[in-house]
């Protein structure tokens, strides 16, 4: 039997440390470049007999072990380019030789929903819609804290905030006004108030005894996934962000602490899930957007090439994909790893395996998708 | 015969589109003059440094060599929250999203900086010099390639967006009134222009970029461009694209969509092509022709035009006057534009930004009604208290003449009727403690409406 899936993005923004995240731990050459800053010992979980995760992805590791996380090494696309912004809207756009302002899952969005019948097939946790969601016409909320989501939330007393948006509500009913409002612009509000009226409601049926840490942002991202989630509303695409990795100083301290907040973040999602029953449904993709050079700058790390990023779930064929970069002098890639999977053949199986959408219609360009899920 | 109130109307809607609109006292004061001497007043602006400039680098002292486009933010948005010289900086966001520099790439705020002054200063003037100014700016260069740009490989990227975008334009069937080979020579005339860094003020942060030309890499042998033989230079294609009758209607079609209407009228935009000819290519003139004509001042122009994040961040900013000095808040605004879609000095692409309808998804509008509200019901903002005030003073009890008033003192707006009604309805439901909350909720309302999404 085979359920329909959603998907949930961790975005782990500024460029995560492939290298310290899964570490080349019986690669002399790592300890060569990274002298300050290679990580050993207590700091490592082997994988095998070559390479060892964080010890700060704990659950990754669990995960692994349970055979629901595929690791894709060396993940990337040509001629990488080492800005923040070009680079993570190539990753948005799936676009990485042209500039668009049109998102892969913003197109994605619409192919599912092509009336927009609802407004909530996308809910993006955090300010700012990102360039993945964005496309003409689709509707996608995009929330700052569940709780705190809609119109005026700044107007003070329960009551007087219905009374307005009551009224306000009526001033966007679509209706013959000659033009102007345009149709479309109160079609938008229609979308943005049923949305923000679909999401507030969301929490009031939840409930769960898992905890999930006040102090950390993405498990709180994570929570509101899950509430809108287990609220069975129709969304097929969550997206939540974690950040900065741009570790360029610091980054011992730093990036362990990001990576301990996502293993953290995730388990008790995991958990949760598992709870609402929605862990056969659930798949989370983890990328950023370039990872790191592979010589270290003292105490942190410069803007790379070639990264690492993660799909897991139940429904996940765990495994490494790929191979590990080569770290010689001869194999790099002006002193970053060379990519040796295109991100858009995990784009292609992610809309066709998770989404049920014909990949070609999205990317404009096939891609041999890889079995990494089971249906 | 134009009443008072008529001019008040009409002054009212020429700062909306010139500028990002007025006060009711700002209205009663200009008002005082003929409409076509608050023209003349606004395309004449006088070029320098605002009064509180000293002000504004003491406050935000990142900002005066800012390193990055981002650190640059606060000294472009104070002046388009504050800048009495409205036009000129409602030109310089125009030519910012026509002659498009993004961040993304050219990330260096100190040439951001000079670009969008370069906008101010020649903006207005003619556009040959304005051409010619940007395609020596080193931010365009480099976010261009012209840096990369040899006499015995010449990079077209240059050449290409400056026939293609910036002046000739192309119709909807992607041709141009310029060839293939046009562009290959454009990009030969400009090989050896280049910019060169020059010592840095402080320790910290960009080197500031000069133009250079480089003789030994400039293609110096003669060329054939718009059917013309001779040895070009950057300096003779820009003069041969500036006074071409294709820019002239390019031009003028992008002013009539940024300042009259999203819908191509081209009866109008061909008058306003024949003015920028005859003028060779001064854009003021062309303004001028435009603001004075009956079609921007007709009924069917107004409240028309969705209003650009700019337009409605700026324009809340101006109506409250909520900042006296500048300050942290007003650091904000930058981010405020961009949770509406628009990320001021990093415009999406080349092309600029998607103006219209486009700037309204369900995510920005959200943004606009909540941001609106919150600043227009904040008592603390000196221009509420102004607007509560001029309320108050007016002598009425009927719903229908507090939101009449309601609008002009927001600035001579218009509300479809159908829209009054409901704001009528909400006055007749509820029960209001005193006459402050009942304004301020009819306040709330009309910046929440989908009315007031256009200009």
């Amino acid at each position: 039997m085979s359920k329909q899936k959603n998907l949930v993005v961790i975005q782990l923004s500024g460029g995560n440390d492939y290298l310290n995240t899964i570490v080349p731990y019986e690669t002399g050459l790592y300890y060569d470049y990274r002298p300050n800053m290679g990580l050993k010992d207590n700091s490592i979980i082997p994988i095998d007999n070559k390479i060892a995760f964080n010890s700060n992805i704990d659950f990754f590791k669990k995960t692994f072990d349970d055979q629901n996380l595929a690791i894709m090494m060396g993940i990337g696309y040509p001629e990488p380019n080492r800005s923040h912004f070009r680079s993570m809207d190539i990753w948005h756009t799936a676009k990485p030789f042209e500039s668009s302002s049109i998102g892969w899952l913003g197109r994605t969005v619409k192919n599912i929903d092509p009336k927009g019948l609802n407004p909530i097939t996308a809910v993006n946790f955090g300010k700012g819609l990102p360039r993945a969601l964005a496309c003409p016409g689709v509707s996608v909320a995009s929330v700052g804290a569940l709780e705190s989501y809609g119109l005026f939330t700044g107007v003070s007393g329960a009551q007087n905030r219905e009374i307005l948006l009551d009224t306000v509500d009526r001033i966007y009913q679509p209706m013959n006004r000659d033009g102007v409002p345009s149709l479309r612009l109160l079609e938008t509000g229609r979308g943005a108030l049923d949305g923000a009226d679909l999401l507030s409601e969301a929490p009031n049926n939840y409930s769960s005894d898992v905890e999930y840490p006040e102090d950390n942002p993405i498990a709180q991202s994570l929570k509101g996934i899950a509430q809108v989630a287990s609220a069975r509303l129709g969304t097929r695409i969550f997206y939540a962000q974690h950040g900065s990795f741009d570790t360029h100083t610091d980054e011992l301290k730093n990036h362990s602490l990001l990576l301990k907040q996502l293993s953290v973040a995730i388990d008790c999602f995991q958990r949760d899930l598992i709870k609402q029953k929605l862990d056969d449904e659930t798949v989370i993709w983890i990328f950023s957007e370039f990872g790191r050079r592979i010589a270290d700058n003292g105490t942190g790390t410069d803007h790379g090439s070639g990264g690492v990023a993660f799909l897991l779930g139940n429904r996940v064929k765990g495994g490494l994909y790929g191979e590990y970069p080569n770290l010689e002098p001869s194999a790099q890639l002006e002193g970053d790893v060379h990519y040796n999977t295109d991100f858009r053949t995990i784009y292609s199986t992610i809309l066709e395996d998770v989404l049920d959408v014909d990949s070609e219609n999205i990317l404009d360009e096939k891609f041999t998708k890889l079995s990494i899920l089971n249906s | 015969m134009i009443t008072s109130i008529d001019n008040k109307i009409l002054i009212a809607h020429l700062l909306r589109r010139a500028g990002f609109g007025c006060t009711y006292d700002q209205i009663e004061k200009l008002s005082l003059m003929e409409y076509d001497d608050v023209v003349d007043l606004l395309i004449n602006p006088e070029y320098g440094p605002p009064k509180d400039q000293d002000l504004l680098d003491r406050y935000f002292i990142a900002s005066v060599e800012a390193r990055t486009a981002r650190h640059a933010d606060p000294q472009w948005t104070w002046r388009l929250a504050k800048s009495e010289k409205q036009l000129e900086e409602k030109i310089a966001l125009f030519w910012h999203g026509l002659l498009a520099v993004g961040g993304i790439k050219l990330d260096h705020g100190l040439a951001m900086l000079e670009e969008i002054d370069l906008f101010r200063k020649y903006g207005l003037g003619k556009f040959g010099t304005l051409l010619l100014k940007i395609s020596e700016d080193p931010g365009m260069m480099y976010w261009l390639d012209n840096q990369n740009s040899h006499k015995d490989a010449p990079n077209e990227n240059y050449g290409r967006e400056l026939l293609e975008l910036f002046s000739m334009g192309i119709d909807e069937n992607g041709e141009g009134s310029y060839t293939e080979d046009d562009v290959k020579t454009a990009a030969r005339a400009f090989t050896g222009w280049a910019s060169r860094p020059t010592p840095p003020p402080f320790f910290l942060g960009p080197f500031p970029m000069e133009f250079s030309f480089d003789k030994s890499d400039h293609d110096n042998t003669e060329k054939t461009f718009l059917g013309e033989k001779g040895n070009f230079n950057g300096n003779d294609i820009v003069n041969m694209v500036a006074k071409h009758p294709s820019t002239a209607k390019f031009i003028c079609k992008r002013l009539y969509l940024y300042f009259v209407s999203e819908t191509e009228d081209w009866d109008e935009i061909n008058k306003l092509s024949e003015v920028f000819l005859k003028n060779n290519g001064e854009i003021k003139k062309v303004l001028e022709a435009m603001f004075k004509s009956e079609h921007f001042k007709s009924r069917d122009i107004r409240f028309k035009k969705v209003k650009s994040p700019s337009d409605l961040v700026f324009g809340i900013s101006r109506l409250v006057d909520k900042y006296k000095i500048p300050n942290l808040d007003s650091a904000e605004l930058a981010i405020n534009t961009l949770l509406m879609g628009q990320f001021l000095m990093n415009p999406p692409s080349v092309e600029g930004w998607h103006e219209g309808e486009e700037w309204i998804d369900s995510g920005s509008l959200i943004e606009r009604i909540n941001y609106a509200s919150t600043e227009i019901s904040n008592t603390s903002s000196y221009g509420v208290k102004r607007i509560i005030e001029i309320i108050k003073e007016t002598n009425i009890s009927e719903p229908n003449d507090l939101i009449n008033r309601t609008l002009e003192t927001l600035g001579y707006i218009d509300i479809t009727e159908k829209t009054k009604e409901m704001i009528k309805d909400h006055l007749r439901k509820n029960k209001f403690t005193n006459k402050e909350d009942k304004i301020l909720d009819v306040l709330k309302i009309i910046v929440s409406t989908p009315d007031f999404q256009y200009c």
